[in-house]
């Protein structure tokens, strides 16, 4: 919280990239905390890892100054403010953490829990669920990934090859 | 970068085990914490580690920008052979227990192969956004 809040009021994005990555790291804390360590090792390598080093990389191409704002924007404000007290409220008729009768713990999981060790037999649960039962999501993550690849190698690769037909002619 | 001794000797002692971490992650997923998604990462932190510190120019000598780009599409491309495997077979699409005789063995070789292919996509594709943003802002002569 602290670190978040330290992020909205600096204005050197150097330091507001750090900071991001120590607040990736803090939350992946809390995911081993909660028992989630496949949560937790993604949020380590992604959030703390290989995003910093391309926010950094994006800042060697820009400024690491925030231009300051002309005044405050209350509306801006007010928005987050309302969507933030909505969350909340609807977060108080969600079930207690870890409560045998909340709903997400009696649709599927208990199949899973009982039978992927006979039907798959994959110690980790989450990966035979992530790569078996749920293949097709997981397909369709692996497709999210590479079209985010195709659409950065679309934007900047192409004009970095335009530039240099450009010194050609 | 390149000048600096002492980041050059410790990023060649650290880049092998980032590797071997990242084939530990991906293979080990089965039994603990892990998989595809987050040995790519890795894999690809190893590479652009190697990058940053002895320059972009080295890493596309190790790792043409062609090859990974081959690479993007041959994650999803493996992955969705799996699935297409297992139509083949007479399962259906995704159903890796037909991949061998004893449904057990290919549902672990489905996970493996698909595993593979999601760890083959995300590095690649994470290799290749720090390729295009390393490389933008100054001109190379390499091949594109």
């Amino acid at each position: 919280m602290a670190v978040a809040i330290t992020i909205v009021r600096l204005h050197n994005l150097f330091a507001v990239v750090m900071l991001s990555g120590i607040y990736s790291l803090l939350s992946a804390g809390i995911f081993v905390e909660l028992d989630a360590v496949d949560v937790a090792f993604t949020e380590a390598s992604v959030g703390a890892g290989i995003t910093t080093i391309l926010m950094l990389g994006t800042l060697a191409l820009t400024t690491d100054t925030e231009r300051p704002a002309a005044r405050p924007h209350w509306a801006a404000l007010l928005v987050v403010v309302a969507t933030g007290a909505l969350l909340i409220y609807g977060s108080l008729d969600l079930p207690l953490l870890g409560d045998p009768n909340a709903p997400a713990n009696l649709h599927v999981a208990p199949r899973y829990i009982q039978d992927s060790g006979r039907e798959i037999g994959v110690p980790n649960i989450v990966t035979s669920v992530l790569a078996s039962y749920r293949g097709y999501d997981t397909l369709g993550e692996v497709t999210v990934i590479f079209t985010a690849g195709i659409g950065v190698m679309a934007l900047l690769g192409r004009s970095r090859r335009r530039k240099r037909k450009e010194d050609e002619s | 970068m390149s000048h600096h001794l002492v980041l050059r000797v410790i990023a060649k002692m650290l880049i092998p085990p980032i590797l071997l971490f990242a084939l530990y992650v991906q293979f080990h997923g089965d039994f603990g914490p892990g998989g595809g998604f987050q040995a790519g990462v890795i894999f690809a932190a190893g590479f652009i580690l190697y990058g940053l510190v002895f320059g972009l120019e080295k890493l596309k000598q190790v790792m043409p920008p062609i090859v990974v780009e081959i690479l993007v599409a041959a994650g999803v491309l493996l992955y969705a052979a799996v699935g297409v495997a297992g139509m083949l077979l007479g399962g259906t699409f995704l159903d890796y227990g037909v991949l061998a005789h004893d449904p057990v063995h290919g549902q672990h070789l489905g996970i493996l192969l698909i595993e593979f292919g999601v760890g083959t996509t995300v590095a690649a594709v994470m290799i290749t956004i720090f390729y295009n943003y390393a490389g933008r802002g100054r001109l190379e002569d390499g091949e594109g």
